[in-house]
């Protein structure tokens, strides 16, 4: 257990420094910088120290260690996260586990592949390609992120009404305990005996333990896919043709809707051909057999024309689906061109409420003078508006959280949460008292001590504590910031450009 | 149609008061599975009702309560349904108790689980406390996992009052195709048709005889019964043959001896046992009937990667689940108490530990 004289820093490094190589023991700022933050740069913290240990016996020693001394312990894949879930504890080690980035092994047989938690999410499907195999889930940064983190954060993507989340789609974790201890949830088949903690850990941001390893199922390549894309000239249309695909019996691959700043933003981008006019485009991919892809398409494109679209369009070819999912796939950088920083919101609302939170959150632009532009996963209901600002300008920044602020409020009043796929990290976990009532925030803490008693695995996030609840609740918006540098000390507003 | 989750909580706090355990019932179809209950009954079952329907949404809220035919019955009025397709057990299964033993049909290893169809639970705890988590979105990441935290957990963690899930289309064809081959073969076999980009949603060998379901649009189910021959089903036969295997009505399932539920490594063999099971899950369930040692059981539970549970018959005061390591038991144990913490609910359901 835990004792109460802490060792320092050096302390600290030369006991890491006995069993992981000195230079992958990091403690001078300089090195420490690039870990300050994820892919949420507004938030920062530097670290105490970085450890990148290279087996899992070394993982195990390090949190054996941390363990001891009660030194909190932040998890790290690849830093793409957009809640500041990865961000550093001042007093804290960051576990990087940037070194295992093995593919152990791909049973074709099974169709699963059995994976380090730093591989990137792609070289899954990449690995798989050649047994025409691909692993489902793909967010917007699967580039770069790690499986790792997206079993931390239950990551999403364009497939997810079809092809499910990150815990549809994982079978098996190894996991150290907080006190370095090795277990594995869930197995090789599809279900397991008692409590389901397989589930507990997706999505539990790597606050009840350290995954070493990750068994994933495996889906065969569709024999086909494409896309139509359809201009609306208002949103309630767009909003009521997706119902329409839905009632028909269709669940689309992706179902993807942006609106006219997104539109705008990523024709110029990307040159995909988007109907710059349109208030709202659609992009509907159907995917499976040709047969079937044939059948649906023709559905598809009909739904669209009776639903009052201006234009409809099809792709043709591999390149012409690619170029017109170009622009959905970079409209964050491209809204990022038409602004000097966005911030990226979350929540996912009942399909059916879409033209009143747009309307809602028009208002709200207009009353924080702030432009937002909206990109939606349309088939889940998982809404990311892009709130532009300018960093540079005095308190702005401020001003772009509080409305980011009330449109997850909006999201809950509607029946709907507070983060879809980025999960609560720090910024979102003010809002965690909107959705959840105190009893039920002293539940996840109660879950939360089962694994992990002191509290050292990422502290301060994902769920608050109650007192720091019955603080957010009783804290005016105005104050908010204020408040949130209890967090983070020594917060640093950076360039706030996210990215997803 | 009621709401009597005001009830339920009340009776929740005069068993804590009077420190008395609990046995959840809903429409006790299930009661067969577990470790033998023990303590004052809990009825449920009155505490039903489709609370939300949303067709296009694809979202369905009901209470625990509600029989699974009821909410079959109305999905399909919307050309819907449970996709995880889960036993109704002559009508009495309810759906909390479904969500509760985790039970899911033949499609579960390409249209999921009930557990992974679960959007949100409203649950009221042993303190009393009804709680709310997850929600009646396809996309939610805030907090821990409590709605599919109880899928399995047999009622020991609080007394599920209302459900959220996701429901998907009926497809619009599915025909049934037949081969008569070995256990072994078969096993090969549904691998290797699970690996093609095809509409399969079933696959499931019996007594020397392997039954593939595919589903999905017409155009696409027609041109892989083409292609992959085999015998077809007429309409009638297919439909009862699933039904039955998805019940658990088929003569194998009619039997007094322990029925054993291995959950595995879909390529695994079981040598000892594989030509007298009924292999599902395109081979990633396996049942097997006999008086066996649990002990033995587990060691090719664990050689196939994975676990067996003694599903129903056997001994049911002994331990029915795969032995958990000491580990998982510790932190299992302490889940539990963080819901519930004078172990009122369905004590020793699961595990004698729990």
């Amino acid at each position: 257990m835990s004792t109460t004289s802490k060792p320092s820093q050096d302390e600290l490094c030369q006991l890491f420094r006995g069993f992981i190589a000195a230079q992958n023991v990091i403690s001078d700022a300089e090195t420490l910088k690039p870990y300050e933050c994820d892919g949420l740069s507004m938030y920062c913290e530097m670290p105490l120290i970085v450890v990148l240990p290279e087996t899992v016996a070394q993982v195990q020693e390090v949190l054996r260690i941390c363990h001891r001394y009660a030194v909190p312990v932040v998890a790290r894949g690849a830093g793409t996260g957009l809640c500041a879930g990865a961000m550093p504890n001042a007093e804290g080690v960051v576990l990087s586990l940037a070194k295992f980035k093995n593919v152990i092994e791909i049973n074709p047989q099974t169709r699963t592949a059995r994976l380090q938690p730093g591989v990137r999410n792609l070289a899954i499907s990449e690995a798989a390609a050649e047994y025409g195999l691909y692993y489902g889930p793909d967010p917007s940064s699967q580039i770069a992120c790690t499986i790792g983190g997206n079993v931390a954060e239950n990551s999403g993507g364009v497939h997810c009404l079809k092809y499910g989340l990150t815990v549809h789609n994982v079978l098996s974790v190894e996991m150290l305990t907080v006190e370095g201890e090795k277990v594995t949830l869930g197995s090789e088949g599809l279900d397991s005996c008692g409590l389901d903690l397989l589930a507990l850990i997706n999505g539990s941001e790597g606050l009840l333990g350290v995954i070493t390893e990750i068994q994933v199922k495996l889906l065969p390549i569709p024999e086909k896919a494409r896309v139509v894309m359809a201009g609306f000239d208002n949103v309630q249309q767009a909003g009521d043709s997706v119902g329409g695909i839905i009632a028909s019996g269709i669940i689309p691959a992706g179902l993807e809707m942006m609106d006219s700043y997104a539109i705008s933003a990523a024709e110029d981008f990307a040159k995909a051909g988007y109907p710059k006019e349109a208030k709202a485009l659609l992009l509907c991919e159907v995917d499976g057999t040709a047969e079937e892809v044939q059948e649906h398409i023709e559905q598809v494109e009909k739904l669209f024309h009776s639903f009052g679209a201006t234009s409809v369009r099809t792709s043709q070819t591999e390149a012409e689906r690619a170029l017109l999912w170009k622009g959905r796939k970079s409209a964050f950088p491209a809204v990022g061109r038409i602004s000097p920083d966005y911030y990226c919101m979350d929540g996912t609302i009942p399909r059916g409420q879409l033209a009143h939170v747009l309307t809602e959150m028009q208002r709200l632009s207009e009353h924080y003078q702030l432009r937002v532009a909206n990109v939606f996963h349309a088939g889940d209901g998982n809404l990311h508006p892009l709130i532009l600002f300018d960093a540079n300008i005095p308190g702005e920044f401020a001003k772009t959280e509080e409305f980011g602020g009330k449109i997850l409020e909006l999201c809950v009043a509607v029946g709907g949460c507070i983060t879809g796929e980025h999960g609560v990290g720090i910024e979102k976990i003010r809002q965690m008292s909107v959705q959840f009532t105190e009893l039920e925030l002293l539940q996840f803490n109660a879950i939360k001590d089962a694994f992990d008693p002191v509290g050292t695995l990422n502290p301060g996030k994902g769920v608050p504590t109650l007192r720091r609840c019955q603080e957010y609740r009783s804290i005016e918006p105005k104050n908010k910031d204020m408040e949130n540098s209890n967090n983070t000390n020594s917060n640093k507003h950076k360039e706030g450009v996210a990215h997803g | 149609m009621a709401d009597l989750s005001a009830d339920i909580q009340q009776q929740v706090l005069a068993a804590r008061d009077a420190k008395q355990t609990l046995n959840i019932i809903g429409g006790g179809s299930k009661s067969f599975m577990g470790r033998e209950a023990v303590g004052d009954r809990l009825d449920v079952s009155g505490h039903r009702g489709i609370v939300n329907y949303q067709p296009v949404e694809l979202v369905l809220t009901a209470r625990a309560g509600t029989p699974l035919t009821e909410i079959e019955a109305a999905l399909a009025e919307n050309n819907q349904m449970l996709a995880f397709e889960p036993p109704r057990f002559s009508g009495e299964a309810t759906l909390g108790g479904t969500l509760a033993c985790n039970q899911s049909g033949p499609g579960r290893p390409w249209t999921g689980s009930v557990r992974d169809h679960v959007l949100g639970v409203r649950l009221i705890n042993g303190l009393g406390e009804h709680l709310k988590f997850g929600g009646q979105v396809m996309k939610n990441v805030a907090g821990y996992d409590v709605s599919r935290l109880q899928a399995g957990a047999m009622g020991s963690l609080g007394v599920i009052t209302e459900i959220s899930l996701k429901v998907l289309p009926k497809p619009a064809a599915s025909r049934t195709l037949a081969w008569d081959m070995g256990a072994q073969e078969a096993i090969t076999f549904m691998n290797q048709l699970a690996s093609r980009p095809k509409p399969l949603s079933a696959a499931c060998w019996l007594q020397g005889r392997l039954y593939v379901r595919l589903s999905g649009a017409l155009s696409a189910v027609e041109a892989t019964l083409k292609e992959w021959k085999g015998t077809e089903l007429t309409q009638d036969q297919a439909n009862q043959f699933w039904q039955q295997l998805g019940q658990q009505e088929l003569p194998f399932f009619d039997t007094d001896l322990p029925l054993w539920r291995f959950s595995i490594n879909s390529a695994a063999s079981i040598p000892a046992l594989d030509e007298y099971s009924l292999i599902d899950w395109g081979g990633a369930q396996r049942w097997f009937r006999g008086e066996q040692d649990k002990l033995h059981m587990e060691s090719l539970a664990a050689a196939a990667g994975g676990q067996v549970s003694l599903y129903s018959g056997g001994d049911r005061r002994s331990e029915v689940m795969h032995t958990t390591p000491a580990v998982l038991q510790a932190i299992q144990k302490r889940i539990k108490t963080s819901f519930d913490p004078d172990g009122i609910f369905n004590p020793g359901r699961l595990y004698h530990w729990m």
